[in-house]
């Protein structure tokens, strides 16, 4: 288990290889995001941030970011272009957003959406409803001093855990920021704001 | 967190959805039918409607919102966001596609405009909208307006991309015209374009508009979406081109991926063998003006 707390000290010579699956969805915000954290944490120049588009680009990375978009684009572009066992199978970090969480859980209640199951939790697509019930609000998340802003678009949450997961932030509906290892699921867009909080944390966890 | 702190319908809410469409196609559909078979395709959204474009063309009359009936009927069998058009200018068209909830609306010179003189004041709603527009002025009319997305027009209902691409090409080149201006310029510029200096500003410094930008109106083949993407398109909206070609399943799964991969030939090669026929398509050249959709709004 990685911890929370943010105590892992960086060294400037270790850097990170990470790829933003570039299927369908918001993915030049998740490269801007992470470059912008890595510059903070003063890896910008050890480290690699870009597409990832081919299933033979898998094996170079230490982190793939799977982006908000449509889950059941995402989920059929992920089978037609062979990439559903690397995914499946990756042994590095995964920072999933929103679409991306819902890609993550092992339980979906959406049979459109074949999920990667690589954390243990059943998440409800579009659970606050359609874009008229998409919001804005300050939440808690375990391991940040203060709120994180959180734009929630057509978010989904998760209603169960198994045993291996943390969850860090929650509002009434559900679970909404959840770690397993080295993966970070978040119903919300990190990406959309200039808060690289959690991208800092999620880097922090990979090395 | 307390439910009076939450913000719904804000500006950042309304651009982040279209943010979320980007490097998809968004597919025309008349019934719940075709509409499962977007979703099944791989569209990011699909745009509810009574008629496509083209059969807009051939019935004519007044083109207006479609029953909501019908709209309901297609939010109620996908999973995905479902879009409407409403008449330029008709914002209580607007307020009754809000109403029934759909995902984004389209203020579209496809109908026939209810207002010859203003578009709808789009700030005012809390769903987000897409407009279309011709060249970079227009753009960001709109965009003052708050649209969320634009779409250049193309010439929909034509199967015919030349529009498509003249009015990317326009946008496009008008905003790499524009590098290098200093603040005094650009605000001239503004003046000449009729639109709101800031958002000048803010395009040149961004390089590209500041909202997403789809292309539409013509696109029939999985070639026609993959040359938009590679001119700089974010995503592409399919009317009449999926549902009026011989194998609307087959065509709009090629064109899901060729978006997906449109800048790799092999590919775009492969899903385009064996599509049977596309669209049979217009000469825009042989229209008559009245019959030229994009001159709508301007």
């Amino acid at each position: 288990m990685s911890t929370f707390s943010g105590t892992m000290r960086c060294s400037s010579t270790v850097g990170v290889n990470i790829g933003v699956l570039a299927l369908q969805g918001n993915v030049s915000e998740h490269i801007h995001a992470f470059r912008q954290a890595l510059t903070g944490m003063g890896l910008a120049e050890s480290s690699r941030v870009d597409t990832l588009r081919h299933p033979d680009e898998i094996g170079a990375l230490d982190a793939i970011a799977i982006p908000g978009g449509e889950s059941t684009t995402i989920s059929r572009l992920i089978i037609k272009n062979r990439m559903y066992d690397p995914l499946a199978s990756f042994s590095g970090g995964i920072f999933a957003t929103c679409a991306g969480m819902v890609l993550m859980a092992t339980g979906v209640d959406d049979p459109r959406v074949a999920t990667l199951g690589l954390m243990e939790m059943d998440v409800t697509r579009n659970a606050f409803g359609r874009q008229k019930e998409s919001f804005e609000a300050d939440i808690q998340i375990k391991g940040l001093d203060k709120p994180f802003h959180a734009l929630f678009i057509r978010a989904p949450v998760a209603t169960r855990t198994g045993p291996a997961v943390s969850v860090t932030g929650r509002i009434d509906a559900g679970f909404v920021a959840l770690e397993q290892g080295k993966h970070m699921a978040l119903a919300f867009h990190p990406e959309l704001g200039n808060d690289y909080r959690l991208h800092e944390r999620f880097i922090k966890n990979l090395i | 967190m307390k439910l009076e702190e939450l913000r719904f319908g804000t500006e950042l809410l309304k651009r982040g959805f279209a943010s979320m469409q980007k490097g998809g196609v968004i597919m025309d559909v008349v019934n719940a039918e075709q509409a499962v078979i977007a979703e099944q395709a791989g569209a990011v959204a699909v745009m509810a409607l009574e008629r496509v474009p083209a059969d807009i063309r051939k019935a004519g009359g007044v083109a207006r919102m479609a029953d909501p009936e019908k709209i309901v009927e297609i939010m109620d069998s996908v999973s995905i966001p479902v879009m409407g058009k409403v008449r330029i200018g008709h914002f209580v068209e607007a307020q009754v596609l809000e109403a029934l909830g759909v995902d984004m609306i389209d203020e579209s010179e496809v109908l026939t405009p209810a207002d010859e003189q203003f578009h709808i004041e789009k700030t005012q709603f809390s769903v987000p909208f897409v407009c279309g527009a011709r060249d970079l002025g227009e753009a960001l009319r709109r965009i003052a307006e708050g649209a969320a997305m634009v779409r250049t027009k193309g010439e929909a209902g034509t199967g015919n991309v030349v529009e498509a691409v003249r009015h990317m090409r326009n946008i496009m080149g008008e905003i790499r015209a524009l590098q290098g201006l200093n603040s005094q310029e650009i605000v001239d510029r503004a003046r000449d374009l009729e639109a709101p200096a800031a958002l000048l500003a803010e395009t040149v410094k961004m390089g590209r508009l500041p909202v997403v930008n789809f292309s539409a109106g013509g696109i029939a083949t999985p070639s026609d979406a993959a040359m938009m993407m590679q001119m700089g398109a974010d995503g592409v909206f399919v009317g009449s081109g999926i549902f009026h070609s011989s194998n609307p399943e087959k065509m709009a799964r090629a064109i899901v991926e060729a978006v997906n991969h449109y800048n790799e030939p092999a590919v775009i090669a492969e899903v385009s063998k064996g599509l049977g026929d596309a669209m049979k398509g217009l000469d825009v050249h042989l229209l008559r003006d009245d019959e030229v959709l994009q001159y709508r709004g301007r």
